[in-house]
Formats: C-alpha cells, sequence, structure tokens
C-alpha cells in the first residue's frame, strides 16, 4: 500500500502527465530532496523556489491568472502565516474581479501535530482557512483520499488548499490507488528516490488512472446509530480506530463522518447523521479559540435543535500559545485517542 | 540595442530638444488626448466622490506623461502571448491608453451593477480586465509584485516576446513583496521578463519618502543584480517618459531578463480623498507637454481646447449614463464565491 506521501505524488504526477499541471514548486520540492516530506520526488516539473513564502504563492496566482493549473508547496503551515495577504488575494480574486478572473491553483502544506514537531511543525490553521472565503479547504486522512482530492483540487477552478496531516503522511492505507502495484516493495522500487546521489535516478511511474473525490463530500468512515463524530485529518483514523473498539467492545454504535472537505463542508451528510443518532461529538486538533467546529455547532443548533438529544461537544487542541516538544507536554494539549474515548463515552452517557 | 551595462546608467537630463520632433506632432497629440481623457477622468472621479456620488477615490492625476505612453507600448491582449499588467490605483491613464472606457470607471466609482471591473465591490481604478491582461488590481499596497512572479514564470516559459509590466508606489518598496519580485525575477535557473515600474511621487500617505528611505534612488536596488538594468527617469517628461519605456520593453522583450524604472512624478491632488483631494502646486506634467508643443511649432493652443472640450463633453455624456444605471442587485453578492457556483447548503444568512 501507499502511504500517504507517495499518494500525493502520485496524483501530481497523474496532474502533470494529464491535467496541465506544468509548475509544482516550492522550497525544497525540486531534486535533489522532492519535498521534506517526500511528496514531489521524480516529479517532472518540480522545481526549487527562493525561501519566500509570500513569493511563491503570488507566483501561483500570476501563473493561475496567465492560464496555468501550478501548485505550490508552503513547506509547513506553520510558516504559511506570512502569505495570508497572498491567499486572500488568491481566495477573493473571483469575486473582487466579478467572476472575470478565475484562479485554479492549488496550495499544499503539512498540517498539525503528532511528530514532536514543537512550536513551528505542529500548527493546524483550520479556522484561519475556513475564513479566506473563495477559497476551498480539503484535509484527507488516508492515501486514497489524498489521491482523489489531490486530482480534485488540480481540476477545481477555484484555489484549494490541500492540507496534508503530517503525521499521516508515512501512514499506509487500506486501499490501493488505482494503478498502484499491490506490492508495496515494488512501488518502493518504482517511485522513492534512493539514498545518496540522485543525479541519474528518475521515477517509474505505474499507470495511474483519474480518480476524483469531489470536493465537499464528507465519507461516513464508520456507520453507527448512537452517537456522530465529526472530525478530519490526524484525527479521522484515532476516531475510526476508537469507534471500531467501541463496537467490539459492545460500548455503542458510534458513526465517523470524515470531513476530508472543510470548504465547502458536506453539511447534508453532518445533519443527517447528527438527525439519526441525536449525539454529536466534534474532534479535531486545533485549538479551542476560535474552532472551525463551532461554526458547525452553532448550524446544529440553529437547524437542528430539537433533534438532539444532548449538548453537542468539542474535543479540541487546548488554547496554548503552541505546542510543546516534550511528549507529555504535546499529548497534554493535542487529543489523543484517550481523550476521543472520554469524549464520546461521555456523550453516549449524557442523559437525553 | 542597449546592453545591460549602457542601460545601467542613470539618465542625466531631459532629452535633447529634439526627442519631441522625433516622435511627431500626431503620436504627440495623440498621447495628449489621452492624457486629458485621464486627467478629466480623474477630475471627474474626485467630483463624484466629494459630491456624495461615490465614495472614496485614489487615482493617478500627474502620473499621465509616463501612463500614457506605457499603455501606448504595451503589447495588448490576452494570453501569455500579450502583455500582462499588474497595476496599482494609478493607473487610469495606462487602461485608458489601452482602450479601457472612462464610462466603466464612472459606473465603479458610483458601484452600480454596471461596473464591469468588480459589479459594485471594489474601489474605483480597481480594474480587472482579462482582454488586456490587466489582472485584478487590490488595494493591497504591494502584492501586485509579487503576484507579477507569476505571469512572468509563464512568459519566461513560453515561445514569445510578449512580457509582465508591474507598478506601484515608492513608499511601498519597503515591504516584501517588492524584493520576492527583485529576487524571483533575477534567479538563475529562470529570469524573468518583468518590466518592474516604481512611481516615486515622494511620500506615503503622508510621509516624506525621505524621511524613511536611506536608499540614494530607489533604481539602485538594481545594481546588485548584475543582468538587471536600474534606470531613473523625469515621469512628468512625455519623450524621456517614451524613450525609457522604448528602451526598457525592448530590453526585456529581447533579453527575457527584469529592468527596474524607477519614475519621478508629481502627485497632483494629493494622496486620495481621505487627504482632501484638492489640488497640489507640483508640476502639471499635461501643461508642460502643452507647452513643449507649442515652442515646437507642433501644436497651437487652440487644438488643445478643442481636446479638452470634446473629452469633457463625452464625460458629462457618460456620467448622465451612468447615473440613470441601477445599483447592484442584492443576491449579486452570492455571485463568483466559487468558480462553480455556491453550494446548495452554504450558509447564507449571516448567523441564525
Ligand atoms: C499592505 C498595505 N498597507 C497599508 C495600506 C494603506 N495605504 C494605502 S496607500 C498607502 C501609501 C502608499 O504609498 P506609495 O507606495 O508611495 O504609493 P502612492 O500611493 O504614493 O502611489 C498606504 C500606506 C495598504 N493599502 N496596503
Amino acid at each position: 500500500m501507499a502511504n500517504m506521501a507517495q499518494a500525493i505524488r502520485m496524483a501530481l504526477h497523474y496532474g502533470e502527465q494529464n491535467l496541465g499541471v506544468t509548475e509544482i514548486f516550492g522550497e525544497d520540492v525540486g531534486a535533489p530532496l522532492g519535498g521534506v516530506f517526500t511528496a514531489t520526488q521524480g516529479l517532472d516539473k518540480a522545481w526549487n523556489a527562493p525561501l519566500d513564502e509570500r513569493g511563491i504563492i503570488g507566483a501561483a496566482l500570476g501563473l493561475a491568472w496567465a492560464g496555468g493549473r501550478p501548485v505550490a508547496e508552503i513547506q509547513f503551515v506553520d510558516y504559511i502565516f506570512n502569505a495570508i495577504d497572498m491567499l486572500k488575494l488568491a481566495a477573493n480574486g473571483h469575486w473582487a474581479s466579478g467572476g472575470r478572473y478565475k484562479t485554479p491553483l492549488v496550495v499544499m502544506t503539512p498540517t498539525g501535530s503528532g511528530i514532536h514537531g514543537s512550536m513551528y511543525h505542529s500548527h493546524s490553521f483550520d479556522s484561519i482557512a475556513s475564513k479566506l472565503h473563495g477559497m476551498k479547504v480539503v484535509c484527507p486522512s488516508t492515501p486514497l483520499d489524498a489521491y482523489g482530492l489531490m486530482i480534485a483540487a488540480i481540476k477545481s477552478d477555484d484555489p484549494v488548499l490541500f492540507l496534508k496531516p503530517k503525521a499521516l503522511l508515512r501512514s499506509k492505507g487500506e486501499e490501493l490507488i488505482p494503478g498502484e502495484p499491490a506490492d508495496e516493495k515494488l512501488l518502493h522500487g518504482m517511485i522513492d528516490a534512493p539514498l545518496g546521489d540522485r543525479t541519474k535516478w528518475k521515477a517509474m511511474w505505474p499507470k495511474l488512472t483519474d480518480y476524483t473525490v469531489e470536493i465537499g463530500k464528507a465519507k461516513i468512515t464508520h456507520p453507527g446509530d448512537d452517537a456522530t463524530v465529526v472530525t478530519h485529518g490526524r484525527m479521522a483514523p484515532i476516531c475510526l480506530d476508537v469507534a471500531r473498539r467501541f463496537a467490539a467492545e459492545g460500548k455503542g454504535s458510534v458513526e465517523v463522518l470524515d470531513l476530508r472537505s472543510l470548504i465547502p463542508y458536506d453539511w447534508e451528510a453532518i445533519k443527517a447523521s447528527v438527525k439519526k443518532t441525536g449525539r454529536v461529538v466534534f474532534v479535531n486538533e486545533e485549538t479551542e479559540i476560535t474552532n472551525f467546529a463551532e461554526h458547525l455547532i452553532r448550524r446544529l443548533v440553529d437547524e437542528c435543535f430539537y433533534e438532539l438529544k444532548v449538548r453537542p461537544r468539542l474535543l479540541a487542541g487546548k488554547a496554548t500559545p503552541g505546542i510543546a516538544l516534550s511528549p507529555n507536554l504535546e499529548y497534554f494539549i493535542q487529543p489523543q485517542a484517550k481523550d476521543v474515548e472520554r469524549v464520546i463515552s461521555e456523550s453516549l452517557a449524557d442523559p437525553a | 540595442m542597449p546592453t545591460a551595462k549602457a542601460a545601467k546608467t542613470p539618465a542625466k537630463a531631459a532629452p535633447a530638444a529634439d526627442a519631441y520632433k522625433k516622435l511627431g506632432a500626431a503620436k504627440l497629440l495623440k498621447i495628449h488626448e489621452l492624457m486629458v481623457r485621464a486627467r478629466l477622468l480623474e477630475e471627474r472621479l474626485i467630483k463624484m466622490s466629494k459630491g456624495g456620488d461615490g465614495f472614496f477615490w485614489i487615482g493617478g492625476p500627474g502620473e499621465e506623461a509616463f501612463n500614457v505612453p506605457l499603455g501606448l507600448q504595451v503589447k495588448k491582449g490576452s494570453g501569455v502571448d500579450c502583455d500582462f499588467l499588474h497595476l496599482h490605483y494609478r493607473s487610469a491613464a495606462i487602461v485608458l491608453a489601452m482602450g479601457a472606457q472612462p464610462i466603466d470607471s464612472l459606473r465603479q466609482m458610483r458601484s452600480v451593477g454596471t461596473d464591469p471591473y468588480s459589479k459594485g465591490r471594489n474601489f474605483v481604478n480597481h480594474y480587472a480586465i482579462p482582454e488586456l491582461n490587466v489582472v485584478p488590481v487590490s488595494p493591497t499596497i504591494e502584492t501586485q509584485y509579487a503576484t507579477a512572479i507569476g505571469t512572468g514564470i509563464a512568459q519566461a516559459r513560453a515561445k514569445t516576446d510578449a512580457i509582465t509590466v508591474v507598478n506601484g508606489g515608492d513608499a511601498g518598496t519597503a515591504e516584501g513583496d517588492f524584493h520576492s519580485c527583485l529576487v524571483w525575477a533575477n534567479r538563475p535557473v529562470l529570469p524573468l521578463p518583468i518590466l518592474i515600474i516604481v512611481v516615486n511621487n515622494g511620500w506615503g500617505i503622508s510621509t516624506a519618502a525621505a524621511t524613511q528611505h536611506g536608499e540614494k534612488n530607489i533604481a539602485d536596488w538594481a545594481k546588485v543584480f548584475p543582468d538587471m538594468p536600474g534606470k531613473t527617469i523625469n515621469g512628468n517628461d512625455v519623450a524621456e517618459s517614451w524613450s525609457a519605456l522604448e528602451e526598457a520593453f525592448a530590453y526585456i522583450r529581447k533579453n527575457r531578463k527584469p529592468y527596474l524604472l524607477e519614475v519621478k512624478a508629481s502627485r497632483l491632488y494629493g494622496h486620495s480623498s481621505s487627504s482632501g483631494a484638492n489640488r497640489i502646486p507640483e508640476a502639471d506634467c499635461i501643461a508642460l507637454l502643452e507647452e513643449s508643443l507649442v515652442k515646437r511649432g507642433l501644436a497651437k493652443v487652440s487644438d488643445f481646447k478643442a481636446v479638452w472640450e470634446r473629452e469633457a463633453a463625452a464625460l458629462d455624456a457618460a456620467h448622465k449614463q451612468v447615473k440613470s444605471e441601477p445599483f447592484p442587485e442584492l443576491e449579486t453578492v452570492w455571485q463568483d464565491v466559487f468558480a462553480d457556483g455556491l453550494p446548495p447548503s452554504y450558509p447564507t444568512k449571516g448567523g441564525s
């Protein structure tokens, strides 16, 4: 099985071969490194940009206006903050120009905690991203979704912020990517750059095919009747695991909804699940002041007040100025599996 | 063809008297007519702002002697084979010289639904004209220097002589985006064909350049890049502007490398309506041109009078027309948020 970094790489290769992607760039994105998480190794159109986040997004915007479909990378989402102005321009350009300029660009960036990244390699950006109105925001939790969402992002005529959960980039999925060889070692030999001298290395790509995960569509990763968990990114596999355990241990039937897209979010899917279960827990790793899920909770209160059996809950990161390095501190600040278990149990136990 | 080295010598004095004769009466009168059109437009916009027929005004009266020759020398059209323009809010004379219509600026000033640049969403002089490769003008100072990188890359890759033009003010050069543009345009792996213009009127809003900038000339930033000529010119002089632009365009078109042009110009109505928009006693480039033409026997005072009257009458008619046009319908705010339309469940109530 491909890991998520390989899946993104394969989607980008599919994009440069078939979807008109002519520029894939960012800090250390080109040879020899191919990205700090290897997501751009071996790509024909990948190149190294100056160490300049504003310039990178500005370049992507100009390329989009010139008719291209660029994919730009911000090396870590922790370093995207100085480019917010440029992201706003990408997001509002279509509206500001009265619909005359489309901005088909993708900005991808590793997000979130879970790799002992301390203060500047652990940030989440969800709620800020959700305020760049006009920008679509996606965040996969499996390699196959990463592949399908990247292809959808490239095809989109809107700017798409593609959040790559750092902690999941090396994780493998349960499904093959269309065209991926079943033998993991074979894939590794084909598309992973060798250690040492890479000057003569060229990737050997499997014959990949089109596979699109529609932007704005969530996925039920575990059906259930007693409570709904709405999550995405790094927390999605943790929630799935907890739901499976709850089912196996007879602790409750928990439905897990992996949002996959934050903007636009799949409101119909959230509503349908909550109407069915009457109990809902939102789980993400962004700090609780102020959290993207708070908007979803407000909307649920507005639109599904009488279907909610108990109060909606939020499990989020603690609102510290950063995420601390020491593991006991990081695990305290950021939600962990045991916290997910606790909050779901509490929601299930809330008297209706 | 000037070499990079020759072009690095700054202009010493205004061109010899025959520079006007060389341009010829026909071209000069065409330039004069466009300068008058731009000036009258800006003065009308100021009047509208003061008279409650619109709100904020910001524009470029005083920059016509440079901006009209610029607009006339642009390779007009859409796509990478034509020049791209990343402009700021003092560029009316540029777009008028390229064929934009004054009535459309009146529409944007009055923010009526027929405003073709932004559907009543943005300030006046904030264009978006895909047919002319004028990319969306943003109120954010200096971001245009970052987006210019992108169209510059597209044109550096294409087999074309088309280039990217970016303009802005002197105070904005303190922003990183200006330096992003210089660095990216001079990357050894891919130099960019960008005409980097800085119009130096000596002011930010109210802050004198001399109090904040130790650079002797802004064009001196070119000195650290061996392949980028830098030049400072008197932008109040039509002939000097024309020939400097000719030289810069020719250098960039042929060599596919950047050129930094600093243009000293007047700011005839101060910063904007927020500072009163009253006439300031600085050199007036239209009066200077008229003087030069009469002195050389290339035109008579009565010729000018006819132009001013004709242009004013045309503007009166356009203004009358715009006053009869409706303001935008409320539902139009949901147009153009996304290129593929608003998802049905997108929240549109503004709260509960
Ligand atoms: C990023 C940003 N900061 C501040 C402002 C507010 N502002 C508008 S114009 C201006 C002065 C710009 O001066 P300069 O760059 O010299 O251009 P000029 O207006 O003189 O042509 C300022 C500070 C802004 N629009 N954008």
